[in-house]
């Protein structure tokens, strides 16, 4: 038995996904918000290797093993952002984008 | 034409990804934000196992919904943002970066749709086995994972150690 569904309707899917996560990294200006925003873009991407392997190379494993190790470095991403963010609150009591700006130079 | 089980899994998990992913950008309250995100997961979860790579639903319900959340939440509690989330953008500022998505959407739809894709059926029987995953992932050959596997490993000790360091009292 087939499952008929086509494969553009995952990459329709995924771009929904992707599309939200930028319009969420542009407008938010929480630093937290903006890391899930990027949690977003990741996970439409690692939806993107999955599928493309599945429908156009099923005999072949990259893109599944490229997902799992995207979803592995998202979450060492997500660990030093946070913590990051969290040094941020404790020296200035903000985490918003508007106020970080030591570093502007 | 007939509508199987699998089918409507997928489209009711479509439209989930969907809704939640635009909720969790657009909703006011930043927990909020990071429930629609765990639902977001669980439906990414639901369309990995949907294609037969059960092994990486799995890794992405302990990874994501059980660890990155959790971590979200956590910092979301420790820093109090949710008054930080009030701010908004201003309003023509808001107008440039919708007309600036919608218009990546499009360019990112017409390229999917102009690509003549034309595989619509994927056989439902072919589940990777763990052992496959197991020996690709250890194994040193073509198509084989090892290095990158070692890899991560010293990239997961750094980032701990640097978690630490960062966030360490002085």
């Amino acid at each position: 038995m087939d499952l008929d569904i086509h494969v553009l309707h995952y990459l329709v899917v995924s771009t929904i996904m992707l599309v939200c996560g930028i319009f969420g990294f542009f407008t938010r200006k929480n630093m937290l918000a903006t890391l899930i925003s990027v949690e977003l873009v990741l996970n439409a991407t690692n939806i993107n290797f999955a599928v493309f392997n599945r429908y156009l190379f099923p005999g072949q494993f990259e893109g599944h093993f490229f997902a799992l190790f995207g979803i592995a470095i998202a979450a060492a991403e997500t660990a030093v952002a946070i913590a990051i963010i969290i040094n941020v609150y404790r020296n200035i009591k903000k985490i918003m984008t508007d106020d970080v700006t030591d570093m502007n130079g | 034409m007939e509508v199987n089980l699998q089918e409507i899994v997928f489209y009711v998990v479509a439209i989930v990804v969907a809704v939640c992913s635009a909720l969790a950008v657009s909703t006011g309250r930043i927990l909020r934000a990071a429930t629609y995100l765990l639902f977001v997961l669980f439906g990414t979860a639901a369309i990995y196992i949907i294609l037969g790579y059960t092994f990486l639903g799995a890794v992405q319900l302990m990874v994501y919904a059980g660890g990155i959340v959790v971590l979200y939440v956590f910092s979301i509690l420790l820093t109090r943002s949710d008054k930080d989330m009030k701010y908004k953008i201003s309003k023509p500022k808001l107008v440039s970066v919708l007309l600036t998505t919608l218009v990546g959407a499009a360019l990112i739809l017409f390229l999917v749709f102009t690509n003549g894709f034309v595989l619509n059926s994927i056989p439902q029987a072919g589940e990777l086995g763990v052992k496959e995953i197991g020996m690709a992932l250890i194994g040193g050959d073509k198509y084989e994972y090892v290095l990158p596997f070692e890899l991560l490993s010293v990239l997961l000790l750094a980032c701990m150690i640097g978690g630490v360091l960062i966030a360490r009292k002085r």
